[in-house]
């Protein structure tokens, strides 16, 4: 079994980052976190926003998502991200401005949707600390 | 006959026409160029999507509880149609061909007894459809202050249609824009959007892959839907980008071109009526010479 795998990471408007020698990625699952190796079995998860991280032999590299979800398979993995930037570039201020606007859609959401809104608000506020802002 | 003076100045316009053309048709050559890059970074996103989609879509068809995105509301009797257009007009019959095609379809669907709704994006396609349509129209979208798309944009319009089809105000909506070919061809295209149809491409396998859901499969599905017309849209804006700018580019090419031989010609007449002008002075001094 081969001991790397495909990575990309994907936004909407431009590749982010495409690494073929990928060790393990952890990825923030919607239902909570985990590590994906090589030979994963197949499956596909909604992402909550939180830190990704991408371990290759000899760098690691730390990227911010708010959302999206990622499909795993043996040989790799896809992370189709709507919005995502690498952890150097995630400061307070786009936090800030993250939380804001989690706030403002939770405000005006409809109550069917409430409790979802909530949890991305929350996750979206604990992604600080993730982040280690 | 027109005056020497008259022609120096047609001469002197159309000039200055040509200047413009020329100036407009480097400007749409350089913006045609980040049109298509943009529309080339968004494309692994959208093959990732679509992947997925026709994944998911297969495996839930046919099922009961198949969401109404992907299945329909279940009748077919209020058509959305999304006419996207562009915000400007000298781009040759870029506009006209767009505005065309969904006229046909309105019309097809109208005979068939059908309701049509129509959305607007864009100012030049409302402006055309208006006089014929105008009753349809329920909404428009004005791209005219954005500088470069971005998915935020394609995500405003995709909740704008979610918002109406949660309200049940149409059972199928159908997009209309211009596919990128080359510089001079692009072709109006209707895609369904809603209900979502997606089916594998030509020559490409469906993946037989069983895939663990975390949610659940209807779950991630409900989640994925959305932004999968997200995704179409800023797909067919950014074809329709791209588009523009390069039917504009073979509008002003053509444009110039017609310019010069305007020139060419007005110029011979030019040369012509002075010369005319030369003998007839010419011929008057002599027979006043030969009188004398």
């Amino acid at each position: 079994m081969a001991d790397t795998m495909q990575f990309d990471l994907v936004a909407p408007e431009r590749k982010l980052a495409s690494e073929e020698e990928a060790i393990e990625v952890m990825v923030p699952g919607a239902d909570g976190d985990l590590t994906v190796m090589p030979g994963h079995a197949p499956m596909l998860t909604t992402l909550r926003p939180g830190r990704l991280t991408l371990v290759t032999r000899s760098e690691t590299h730390s990227y911010a998502v708010t959302g999206g979800f990622a499909e795993i398979t043996p040989e790799g993995v896809t992370v189709l991200a709507e919005r995502s930037l690498p952890a150097e570039e995630f400061t307070r201020e786009v936090h800030d401005k993250l939380i804001a606007e989690a706030r403002r859609v939770h405000e005006e959401a409809h109550p069917s949707v409430a409790d979802l809104t909530a949890k991305l608000l929350a996750d979206m506020e604990a992604m600080g600390t993730h982040m280690t802002l | 006959m027109p005056s020497l003076k008259d022609l120096k100045n047609r001469i002197g316009s159309v000039k200055n026409t040509r200047k413009i053309t020329k100036a407009m048709q480097m400007v749409a050559a350089a913006k045609l160029r980040r049109a298509q890059e943009a529309a080339e970074a968004a494309r692994p996103y959208a093959e990732r999507m679509h992947a997925v989609m026709a994944g998911l879509a297969g495996s839930v068809k046919g099922s009961d509880n198949a969401p109404r995105l992907l299945g329909g509301t279940g009748a077919d009797k209020v058509h959305l149609l999304v006419v996207m257009t562009a915000e400007r007009g000298l781009c040759g019959g870029f506009n006209a061909n767009i505005a065309k095609l969904a006229r046909q379809h309105a019309t097809k669907l109208l005979a068939e007894g059908k309701e049509v709704k129509i959305l607007t994006v864009g100012k030049k396609g409302r402006d055309s459809l208006r006089r014929e349509y105008g009753q349809y129209f329920v909404g428009h979208v004005d791209f005219s202050d954005v500088k470069r798309l971005s998915y935020d944009d394609a995500q405003g319009v995709a909740r704008d249609l979610l918002t109406r089809f949660d309200k049940d105000e149409f059972d199928v909506a159908t997009i209309f824009f211009s596919v990128f070919q080359s510089v001079i061809s692009q072709t109006p295209t209707a895609k369904q959007i809603i209900p979502a149809s997606y089916e594998p491409e030509e020559g490409e396998e469906t993946p037989s892959v069983n895939y663990d859901y975390e949610p659940s499969e209807t779950q991630i599905l409900a989640d994925l839907l959305p932004r999968g017309i997200a995704t179409q849209l800023f797909t067919a804006l950014l074809e329709n980008a791209a588009s523009e700018q390069g039917a504009r580019m073979s509008a002003m090419d053509s444009a110039t071109r017609n310019a010069g031989e305007m020139i060419d010609k007005l110029t011979i007449e030019y040369n012509r009526t002075r010369q005319a002008a030369i003998t007839k002075e010419l011929i008057e001094i002599i027979s006043g010479a030969e009188a004398l």
